[in-house]
């Protein structure tokens, strides 16, 4: 049973939009499914191989301004998007090398933050190349995704089943990496480097690869996304991107798939519903708070409560729960979290 | 040549205000090796602070003569004191649990202590940027093209000295002997006596302080502040406290300087569009190759 669980709950997010086939809604998982594909990338890099990624919207900007100027009117190139896909996430991929090549030297926090300058810079390089990239108001009216002669339009269910096949090739190659030699060095390299490397990994390689693997994903993302919007500008990659990603993987549980797929579930619908909801509920109070507004402000606090309380995330993954169980102590909970060796 | 002149006092004076806040970068991440990712936006609160003051006290425009000094010490020691508070508040909350955790961990707090500010000021003054009163009068000095205007002397004086007392006070003074001994090792400190906490908690006291006068310099230096300006001046002076050698105090103060030059540099070369992509890629390139910074030494990585 528990073996088919996946199954099951991939049959239902297929059916889900034909019960509840209001737009707005079948908008809403699409977008959320896009999130699912970025936090399974990002909990590559950060949840496996445990390297703090601050930068993870770059290589989706990377990836959807690929699928920009190579598919829309801007350059008057229109490449299938089926090959886009491959090649936007391939795009990805070499600038995750580029990025994770000089810095691999670097402990984790200076990586977390060399990333976020990285996070930074891309955005505003894409702003500032206005003859290229449109500066500002970005690139528009990109080509449509076509199958068999069908064109996807404006709907929205044809990108929501686009990404949920995304989503499912990337759950399947997430999780065989993660029991292969490669996923496996990435686990050693995140409890203990030092000792990873004299075990005979190369960490080098290793990590790149982390790199490589987790960009390439968010290059998915960024394609479909970007498709589906028919719009990319660089006001949609900023820090609070990462940040949400970050967080969504954080409060799931970091390194586990299931985890970071409920994670980022309860965070887009937080966005989408809770607030929205709760807002009402205020003003029905007479209180005018304007809840919607504090998203960020939740991301904290998720941060900040979770790391405190529940470092384990709120669907840890069975090895690490069962680490909790035999130590039965909080402090050994944290410190079998992540990454290097308490100092 | 006059332009350049005139570009290298806006950039030491701009350096000025990254090295203040870059001082207490150095102290946070040199005693308990945390990026303190809140410190910028802590900085933000020092201006939003000092308005609050200067609102208190009724000051809109120009203050001058003896009320001048008045009005400037007031507000700046009260956004210090306060922002100082937040600082330890913060340590206490959201840092001191996590202290024996993987490295990562308090790094990820301090990501989410950074957008609770940001978010906590967004409701106090709203979402666009606020003006600030100017203060301070406005005689410029002129030497032959290059003007230099009062609250540039200031930002640069203010800074220098409050880096040197903050020298005197860590190598001179018994607290600052009880950091450096907690920086260097902690368990070690402990039994020789050393209250751990109260040390810790005195040096966000002291870093976050000097954020708070950075703040106040700021808001009387752009004549606005708006509430997300802590992300983009505390990465810059982060880059500073890096480049200068993490950990040191005048590298701090050294970095500061140079990142404001270059960033005005930037502007007067290229553009101003540019500034931050530049700043960031000394940033990497500092980390590459020289990452114990200018004045740092290299430290063999704890195992």
């Amino acid at each position: 049973m528990r073996r088919l669980q996946p199954y099951l709950l991939f049959g239902a997010a297929i059916v889900l939009p034909l019960i509840f086939s209001n737009g707005g809604f079948v908008n809403f998982l699409a977008d959320a499914g896009a999130f699912v594909l970025l936090a399974l990338g990002l909990n590559i890099v950060v949840g496996f191989a445990g390297l703090l990624d601050l930068g993870y919207a770059a290589f989706f900007a990377i990836g959807s301004y690929t699928f920009a100027m190579l598919a829309s009117p801007q350059f008057g190139i229109h490449i299938p998007f089926w090959v886009m896909l491959f090649l936007a996430s391939g795009v990805a991929a070499v600038f995750g090398i580029l990025l994770g090549a000089p810095t691999l030297r670097l402990r984790g926090d200076y990586l977390a933050i060399v990333t976020l300058g990285f996070g930074e810079i891309v955005p505003q390089t894409f702003l500032n190349l206005s003859q290229w990239t449109g500066g500002p108001n970005g690139i528009g009216s990109l080509d449509q995704p076509a199958i068999f002669g069908y064109r996807f339009g404006f709907q929205a269910l044809p990108y929501y089943y686009l990404i949920l096949g995304l989503i499912g090739v990337a759950v399947l190659a997430a999780n065989n990496l993660r029991a292969s030699r490669l996923g496996r060095a990435w686990m050693a390299i995140r409890e203990d480097e030092l000792a990873a490397a004299h075990a005979g990994i190369n960490t080098t390689v290793t990590k790149l690869s982390a790199f490589a693997i987790g960009a390439s994903f968010s290059g998915l993302a960024g394609c479909a996304y970007a498709s589906k919007l028919q719009l990319v500008s660089p006001d949609q990659f900023g820090f609070n991107v990462s940040v949400a990603v970050l967080s969504m993987l954080v409060l799931g549980g970091m390194g586990n798939i299931p985890g970071v797929i409920v994670g980022s579930l309860v965070i887009s619908s937080l966005d989408r519903f809770i607030l929205p909801q709760l807002t009402n509920f205020m003003h029905g109070f007479g209180v005018a708070i304007d809840l919607t507004n504090s998203r960020f402000l939740i991301y904290g606090v998720i941060l900040v409560l979770t790391m405190l309380f529940r470092p384990e995330g709120l669907i840890p993954s069975r090895q690490r729960r069962s680490e909790l169980h035999a130590a039965g102590d909080a402090a050994l909970a944290e410190q079998t979290l992540y990454t290097e060796a308490v100092p | 040549m006059d332009l350049f002149l005139q570009q290298l006092v806006n950039g030491l004076s701009l350096g000025g205000i990254y090295a203040l806040i870059a001082l207490g970068y150095t102290m946070i991440y040199g005693i308990i090796e945390l990026i303190n990712f809140a410190h910028g936006d802590v900085y933000t609160l020092g201006t939003f602070f000092s308005l609050a003051i200067l609102t208190l006290l009724g000051v809109t425009g120009i203050v001058t003569g003896p009320l001048l000094v008045v009005v400037v010490i007031v507000t700046m020691l009260g956004a210090m004191i306060l922002c100082g508070l937040t600082g330890v508040v913060i340590e206490r909350l959201a840092y001191r649990r996590l202290r024996n955790a993987p490295r990562l961990a308090p790094l990820i707090t301090a990501i989410g202590m950074s957008f609770i500010l940001e978010n906590l000021m967004q409701y106090w003054h709203g979402p666009s940027p606020i003006p600030f009163p100017q203060v301070i009068p406005n005689p410029d000095v002129h030497l032959g093209a290059v003007t230099i205007a009062t609250k540039q002397i200031l930002v640069v004086v203010l800074a220098i000295g409050l880096m040197i007392v903050l020298r005197a006070f860590v190598y001179r003074t018994k607290l600052g002997q009880a950091m450096r001994a907690t920086a260097q090792d902690r368990d070690a400190a402990q039994l020789m006596g050393i209250d751990i906490n109260t040390t810790i908690a005195l040096t966000f006291l002291i870093g976050s302080a000097l954020a708070g006068a950075a703040g106040f310099v700021s808001g009387v230096y752009y004549g606005s502040t708006w509430f997300f300006n802590g992300f983009g001046a505390g990465l810059k002076a982060f880059t500073a406290a890096v480049l200068g050698g993490i950990g040191n105090l005048t590298g701090a103060m050294l970095g500061g300087f140079l990142i404001g030059l270059i960033e005005a540099m930037t502007t007067q070369l290229i553009s101003d569009q540019w500034s931050n992509v530049v700043v960031f890629s000394v940033l990497v390139l500092v980390l590459i190759f020289r990452p114990s910074g200018l004045l740092g030494e290299s430290l063999p990585a704890k195992v």
